[in-house]
């Protein structure tokens, strides 16, 4: 049986002051990552600009903003749609290309039908009381999510910056959704 | 009515559908005191999954109760900080 003493410090364990110091330093480091880490986050980049395909991104965003996540929408290409205060409130629903919708794409694709179906589904929309795109941008917008319009696409599509919805940020690009996206705790592409 | 708490506010979003319910019910709420009683009235029917999960997955909010009632679905969320 040994009778060294399990404490004794020999030559090259550190000394308790070392230890003290190092368990200070890693403290220090642990609250400063849970301090920057603090809150969610979630990034969401918005491609599409099909009245179906514009609830998605909003609907998450409020209600991820009513979780309390820090949101940002990276809008893109058609997605910039969204976010253009007078496109926004005529997005069209395409007839052609998808099977669930009551008419054959043969009939859907003749001209007139894509604002028959529009007509439809904003019917609906309506007697389902369903939020309108601009109410779920106003609420997102109050609720403080984060709506970036793309700047190579706003260049691209000829809009202008005043086109887009007050609050909306412009001036951004791919590095920007980039840093978004690898902070966040959720990244969606829509 | 069966729930029993000291109502802060009641909230009205019949007729309103997702995500409107859980929204609404977050802005209601951040208007209350700390401790207070948020009451939702609500006509969708998946407010009940919803603002369970709404209230499991956000700090400073408990739901205390739900009511399935007469067409409307009540919930009662208290304000913890």
């Amino acid at each position: 049986m040994s009778t060294d003493t399990p404490d004794a410090p020999s030559d090259d364990a550190p000394s308790r002051a070392e230890l003290a110091a190092r368990v200070d330093e890693l403290e220090d480091a642990l609250t400063e990552a849970t301090a920057e880490d603090d809150g969610k986050k979630m990034s969401i980049i918005a491609t599409k600009g099909t009245l179906d395909m514009a609830y998605p991104p909003l609907i998450l965003a409020s209600t991820a903003a009513a979780f309390g996540y820090e949101v940002t929408v990276f809008h893109t290409f058609w997605g910039l749609d969204i976010l253009h205060e007078k496109r926004s409130k005529n997005l069209k629903l395409s007839s052609v290309g998808n099977p669930n919708m009551p008419v054959p794409n043969a009939v859907a694709a003749l001209p007139g039908m894509d604002r028959v179906t529009t007509k439809m589904m904003e019917k609906k929309i309506d007697d389902n009381d369903t939020a309108t795109i601009e109410e779920l941008i106003e609420t997102s917008l109050d609720m403080g999510v984060e709506f970036q319009a793309c700047q190579m696409t706003i260049d691209l599509m000829d809009y202008d910056e005043d086109d887009f919805y007050d609050g909306v940020t412009t001036g951004v690009g791919a590095a920007t959704a980039l840093e978004d996206m690898a902070d966040a705790d959720i990244q969606l592409l829509v | 009515m069966s729930a029993e708490y000291d109502i802060s506010e009641t909230l009205d979003v019949k007729g309103a559908s997702c995500p409107m319910p859980v929204v609404k019910t977050k802005q209601a709420i951040d208007d209350i005191e700390v401790g207070g009683v948020l009451e939702v009235l609500a006509t969708d029917s998946g407010s009940m999954s919803d603002i369970d999960g709404w209230a499991g997955g956000t700090d400073g909010v408990e739901l205390l109760s739900q009511e399935e009632g007469d067409d409307v679905y009540k919930h009662y969320v208290r304000r913890t900080e």
